[in-house]
Parts: C-alpha cells; structure tokens; sequence
C-alpha cells in the first residue's frame, strides 16, 4: 500500500541522535501513549504517520511506527577493518582507564619475595650469583669511568645508575643470538655477553684497540661478534631498524628476535610509533623494551606524554605489552624471559615498559640537581636501588655475604683501574683509518687524500702528534 | 610514423629520444620492422628497471623491495610490475605511509645482512626519512669500523615531473652526493637504467638511485650484452653520449636528452659538442670530465636543480682545480631557477633548462654573439 510505503520510508528529518535511551521505549507506561505522543516522549518529532489518522496505524507493525529509521535490523556494521557493535550513545572514550597498568613485581623493596607471586622460574644459586655479580660491576664501571671523565681522562661519559637490574637481568634473559639494537644506556647487555673492562675502555678512549677505530665519542659501543649493534646518537632511531632486523631473521626463519631498548623520551619520537605499527604489521619477532626512568635529560615524564605512561600505547598498535618494576632483577628476568619465548614462537613483537628511575644525570655534560632536588636522587639512590635490593634476596638465600661483597668491589675496583690505564698508554689509531670503511672499498679521491696526507705528515713531521701513526 | 623513420636514421646506436606517447602507439610496427633491421632491441626506461629488479630478485633470495603501493598496485609507476606475482609479499612489501618507519627498516634489514631495495614514491618524501638515509645508512659503516655495512638502495623518481608543484619536483642530486658513505646514482637511458640498477643492487654499500618519471616511458634501443642478465655498469665512471672538439656540456638524467638536442643544433652552427652523461653523482667522475676539458677547453654544466651547492658547483670547482690552465673561457653553468618549482605551465617551463638555454650558454662559452633569451 502506498501508505505502508510512506509509512516504511525514513524520514528525512530524522534525528542524529536519539536523545533517549532505549530504556524510555520500554518504561512503563510507554506503551499505553497513543502512537502520536510516543514518538514525543522519545524526543522526536512524529512522523507525518503520526498525524495521519490513526486508522493506518494497525496496518503497520509497532516496530516499524518505533523505529522508522531501523532499515536493517543488524547489531553489527560492516567496516573495512571488520565488524563492530553499533551504539546508539553518543560517548568519549577516556583518554585514560579507571586504573592505571599494574606493575609485575616478583620481590618487595626489601627484597623479599612477594606472598603470591606469580613467578615460576628457576634462578638457581650460579645464574643469581652471576646476575648480582654483573650488576655490582656495571655500577662499579659507572662510578670509576665518570670519575675519570671529571679528572679530564676521558672527553665523555654516561651512566646506567638506577638502571642495572633492566640491564643485566634482561640480557640474562635473552640468548646470545638475539639481536640487540640498543640506545646507549644499555651497556649491561654487552657487561653480560662478555665485553670485557678493557675493551670498554679500549672505545672510551678511542684508542688503535677499539673497535670502532676510534671513529665515534664514547659509550658508543658496538660489537659483531656480540650481536650488539654500534650505538648511534640519533633518538629512536634503532626502533624500526629493530624491526627490519626481525623481519630479516623471520625471512631466514631464524630461531632468534631482535631486542632494542629506548627511554621514555624516546617514545616521543615518530620512529617509535612507525616501528610499533610496522612490527604488528609484519608480524615480526620483536621485542621492544622503554626504560622508563622518569626524565630525559630535564623533561619530566610528566611533559613527555600524558597518557599512562608507556604500556599503554602497545594496544594501540596491537601489540601485547606489560609494565615491569625495572628495579626489580627477577621481574625483568620473567618478564623479558616469556616476552622472548611468546615472539619467538608466536612471530609477534611485544613491548615491555620497566618503571625504573635515572640516579645519575643525563651524562657528563648534565647536573641533573639544576632541575630536580637532591633528596629525590638520594631516595632512590639509597632506599630503592635495585641493586641493593637484589643483594638482599641474594643473601636471604645464602648465596652472598659481606666477604664476598668487599671481594668483589676491591677486585672490580682494581681491574678497573689497570684497565683505564692501560687504555690510555695504547696508541690512537693511524690516520690511514681516517678514510677507512666509508666505503666498502675506497674510492680513488680518498685514496689520493691518503696518499696526500702521508706525504705531507712525512715532510712536515714536526708539525704533527708523534704518537699518532700514519 | 616519424618516431618510426628517426630510429631507422639512428640505427648505429645513438641514443634517441622519442615521446613515450608516440612510441606505445607505434610499438606493434616497430617490433616488426625490428625483423628487418640489425638495430639492438628497444626498451623503455620502466621495461628496464622492472627486468633489473626481477633478474636481481630472482639471482639473489636477500634482495627484496619495500615501498608504498609497490606490491599489489604494481608500483606507483609500474615499475615493480608483476614483481609480488612472482616473488609473493615477503619479498615485495607494501608499506604503511611512514618514509621514516620503512626506511628505518630497510636500513635494520640490511644491518642484519638482507639487500633491500627501497622506493620512496618520489625522492621528496625522502626528507621524512632523510635522518636514516644519512645517519643510519650512510654514516654506519664508517662509524661502526667496518663492523656494519649497509647493502641498501634507495630508489624512485627524482627532479621535475610535469606539472606537479613545488612539493614534488625537487632535484636531491647535490644534497644526497655532498654526504661521504652514500653512492649516488642518476640513469639517463635504458641502458643505463639497467646496468646501475643492478649495480646498485650488488654494492656493498648505501646506494641513493634517482630515477626521473618523464624517462620512465621514453624508449632506448639496448645492446645484447645489456639484455644479459649478468650486465652491470660500474659505479663512479661517467659516458661520452657524443664526441665532440669544441665545448663540453656534462649532464645527467632527462638533461641528457636535452643536451644531445642541443648538441645537434650546434652542429648545424659549426659548434661540436661533446656530451658526457654523468650517470654517477657520487663518486663523480673528475677523470672524464677533466679530459674531456682538457681536449675542447670549454665546459657547460647542466643540471635540473636549484643552482646553489648544486652538482654543476662542484664540477666547475673539480674542473679549476685540476685544468684551470686549459679554460679559455669561463665556465656556463645552467641549472633549475633558484624558485620553488611553479605549476602554472608556462611558469614552470621558464624555471627548467630548456634546450635553447644550454645552446646560448654552449655559445657564450665559444664567445659567439648569442640573442637575448626570449621575453616568456
């Protein structure tokens, strides 16, 4: 009937939202209004039906004269993207949930492990021993080589303080063939796969022993052999080079993820959110761990970002994270463990953000007390380092004490020390390096340059350093 | 049939250059008077990169291509055409919009030990990426000590296209060949497409490869030798298009063309040029250039740029340095108007080299009296 059809048709000045709940529909009472005022009571204008005589209501089913718009009775719509409910309520999303992510700890500032944890692993006494042992030694390294950066020894530092247990607890965790790709406060990871003092010391002072041929400042540190990738300077920068080198080792179906490290700052960086979407995109075998640790260089976390925190933002992105105590070895341990263990498998990236806290400043060109107080320093320097934390747990098993402690730091101490000097007695590298590795092979204008600069440094030998080979 | 007649002419292998429109019209007959004639086969700049990119693909399992809209959209120029049909979409990636993520990616594949070839869908979206090309791929071997090389090439058109605005018509020749670590190549023919493609592909180090979107239809005959699959030209060694005793005139990419254009109208003025196509920005070529300077003592330097800092600069200063003693006249730079490109077309005629404009600047160097450019 053509009035059915009018009656079916919607109506042209049909509201975009409906003002009421559907609740209203189905109060009591709704449904002994006459047709004409329920269409008021709902908030809307009635349809022309409405002011028809009612005589063409009864040829019309009540859902239709309810819900004259309804053209298709499906809860869900379809999206490029999939499906997804509709709602008829207008309403934003919270820019943050009720509660913020909880934080997985496995032992309390003391130590103790905690009443119902969920950990499972086994850290018997060797691997703990080893963990704690490397962990007194990457905070010795920082104190001794800062010390010699002040007495003018060394042109550069930058320390790891506050930050060991993220270091040495997540390299434990991993396999040597996982490829790091770090940012520069991660020396621990190379600490563990087994650089050793001197070679640390070696790149510090740029000598001809250096890895880097003296080409970079110091902690730049990178090694082959170690699957650590050399620190480059730029922020964020290893985040989608992380996840190319995944999606190299999926390719090569290798039994392997790659492993890259950044700051809270660092997930300001575009790179960091190209990488996340990318890695979900890829499905690559990649885990990505932020060390939050509250500042980069004087920016508070604060006026960094305001959502909570890091964690959050893998959802967005489809990636499955979790927020770890990064002062916490063990937590970081389990954490980084099973993160390796689900994107290795699973051929997925995982991030990882470890709440932790920066006790020394940005670097030697930094004094951190310009922008924060000191007694916030020393809270966490003396009542919440992971370090001592751990050695408590270590001891409350019996696998440590004082001896052992005063033993360690006067050996580390000393290596140290011969260390530094040794590197410093060590020639610079010769001025061939100088036009070495630009290229694969050099081109023949550096060739020349060489050849141009021997003969000059030959001639005029006075002029030049004579503990600088040619 | 004039495209058609003009090739038969030229038939002893000078490169010609024909309107890309013409000659897709025209194919059929050609490849049959091919038949007849001993000419070498033709093929268009696309035909060539897209048979470099699938010889090298398929001689090596670690070369793979990364880009927006290369896979199923066949690339944004038909350039990687039939290329994620063969090789499946692990080896031939569509990316999301992000020059930065997938460049960074690329240069984190070839850390890791992969060849990826990277293609920026212009080389202006370069500079959201430029960060990675410079301080990731170009810098990391040196700094690193040799520990991680970078087998990487980016690729894709560069300089003005037709009509597209400042935002897309960029030359990146001098900013890319400035930086050490990098090796910057520019094609004019196919030829030449396809052996630096594939040598681009097989170099151990970070490769920029500007293309030019207006070449890519255009048609070059190419030798046997140059269909086999295992053809490479070297990188750093520049071609002499045309002998020539009187001036020198260096260009590269579309320039090319116009300078052989212009070379043939100052033969008819009794001028003979040489035309040398770069072909390699970085390491640029000095020998060649320079004894090429040294046979006909005068020197034009042509390029689509914007003059500053530009590609000529460094030619004009590499040829003082080494043979200022055979000038005997100034060196004539042309390049691209010092102006963001225009759109309107007229406009942006006036801001491109045009063949008449190297013809005057050939003339000036061989003092001859030149006419005053024409009013627009």
């Amino acid at each position: 009937m053509a009035m059915a059809a009018l009656l079916r048709r919607q109506p042209f000045w049909k509201p975009a939202v409906r003002l009421l709940s559907e609740k209203t529909v189905k109060a009591p009472g709704f449904g002994l209004l006459a047709p004409c005022f329920r269409e008021h009571a709902m908030g809307r204008r009635p349809s022309p039906a409405f002011l028809w005589p009612r005589r063409f209501e009864s040829t019309v089913s009540q859902e239709h004269l309810q819900f004259p718009d309804d053209d298709d009775n499906h809860r869900d719509l379809d999206f490029p993207g999939g499906k997804v409910a509709f709602t008829d309520k207008l309403s934003f999303l919270s820019g943050s949930a009720e509660a913020r992510i909880p934080c997985y700890r496995v032992l309390d500032d003391s130590g103790h492990p905690l009443d119902h944890s969920g950990f499972s692993l086994q850290v018997k006494e060797e691997l703990a021993v080893k963990i704690y042992e490397r962990m007194v030694t990457l905070q010795m390294m920082d104190v001794i080589f800062y010390e010699a950066q002040r007495q003018g020894r060394l042109s550069f530092y930058l320390t790891t303080m506050g930050e060991e247990a993220i270091n040495i607890a997540s390299a434990a965790a991993l396999k040597d063939e996982d490829v790091v790709l770090p940012q520069y406060r991660e020396p621990g990871i190379l600490l563990w796969r087994g650089f050793t003092l001197q070679e640390f010391a070696n790149q510090l002072f740029g000598n001809e022993a250096d890895y880097g041929k003296g080409r970079q400042m110091p902690i730049h540190y990178g090694s082959n052999k170690h699957n650590y990738f050399t620190v480059s300077s730029p922020i964020a920068t290893q985040l989608p080079q992380a996840v190319g080198v995944a999606y190299a080792l999926k390719m090569e179906k290798k039994d392997a993820c790659a492993v890259t490290y950044m700051g809270d700052g660092g997930t300001s960086e575009g790179d960091f959110h190209a990488s996340l979407n990318f890695a979900a995109v890829t499905e690559s075998p990649v885990i990505f761990i932020c060390r939050n640790n509250g500042w980069a260089i004087s920016t508070h976390i604060n006026e960094q970002f305001r959502s909570d925190g890091v964690a959050v933002k893998g959802r967005a992105y489809g990636i499955r994270s979790i927020r770890v105590d990064g002062n916490d070895a063990l937590a970081v341990y389990d954490a980084v463990h099973h993160a390796r263990e689900i994107s290795v498998k699973e051929q997925v990236p995982i991030l990882i953000e470890a709440l932790t806290y920066r006790i020394g400043h940005h670097s030697t060109s930094d004094d951190s007390t310009k922008y924060r107080p000191v007694d916030e320093i020393n809270y966490w320097k003396n009542s919440r380092n992971p370090v001592s934390r751990l050695r408590r747990w270590v001891e409350r098993n019996g696998w440590w004490c004082n001896e052992a402690e005063t033993r360690l730091r006067t050996n580390i101490r000393k290596q140290l020390l011969e260390v530094i000097g040794e590197a410093e007695k060590l020639k610079k590298p010769p001025m061939a390096e100088l036009f070495a590795d630009v290229y694969d092979t050099p081109s023949s204008n550096l060739v020349e340059q060489q050849r141009q600069l021997a003969e000059t440094v030959r001639i005029h030998s006075g002029c030049y350093p004579p503990d600088v080979p040619v | 049939m004039l495209g058609i007649v003009r090739r038969k002419v030229c038939a002893k292998g000078l490169p010609v250059t024909v309107p890309g429109e013409t000659l897709r019209f025209f194919r059929p007959v050609v490849h049959a008077l091919r038949n007849y004639s001993s000419a070498a086969k033709e093929l268009t700049v696309r035909e060539a990169l897209n048979s470099a990119l699938d010889e090298e693909m398929s001689a090596d399992p670690k070369v793979f291509l990364m880009g927006e809209e290369v896979g199923e959209y066949q690339g944004a120029y038909k350039i990687s055409k039939g290329l994620l049909d063969k090789y499946g979409p692990d080896r031939v990636l569509d990316t999301p919009i992000t020059e930065a993520g997938f460049t960074g990616i690329g240069v984190g594949a070839a850390y890791y030990g992969l060849k990826p070839v990277v293609e920026f869908m212009t080389f202006n979206f370069s500079m959201q990426a430029i960060d990675h090309i410079i301080n990731s791929a170009a810098k990391s071997n040196y700094m690193s000590a040799g520990q991680i090389n970078v087998p990487i090439v980016f690729r894709g058109p560069n300089g003005a296209a037709a009509g597209v605005g400042a935002q897309h018509s960029q030359c990146y020749a001098a900013w890319y060949a400035s930086c050490p670590g990098l090796k910057v190549l520019s094609p004019y023919s196919s030829e030449d497409a396809r052996g630096l493609l594939k040598a681009a592909i097989r170099d151990p180090d970070p490769v920029v490869f500007l293309e030019n979107e207006l070449l890519y239809g255009e048609s070059f005959p190419v030798s046997a030798e140059a269909l086999d699959s295992s053809f490479c030209l070297p990188i750093g060694k520049a071609k002499i298009e045309r002998e020539g005793k009187d001036v020198t005139i260096t260009a590269f990419s579309k320039m090319v063309g116009h300078a052989l254009k212009a070379a043939d109208i100052l033969a008819k003025d009794g001028i003979s040029a040489e035309v040398i196509n770069l072909r390699s920005i970085r390491p640029l070529d000095r020998a060649t250039i320079n004894a090429s300077v040294r046979k006909t003592n005068r020197l034009v330097t042509v390029e689509e740029g914007f003059p500053q800092h530009g590609v000529g600069a460094e030619i004009c200063t590499s040829v003082v340095e080494e043979s200022f003693g055979y000038l005997d006249a100034p060196v004539e730079r042309i390049a691209g108007a010092d102006v963001p490109m225009p759109y309107a077309a007229n406009l942006e005629r006036m801001a491109v080299p045009q063949v008449e404009d190297i013809v005057r600047a050939a003339k000036r160097a061989c003092y001859r009296s030149v006419p005053l450019a024409a009013a627009a």
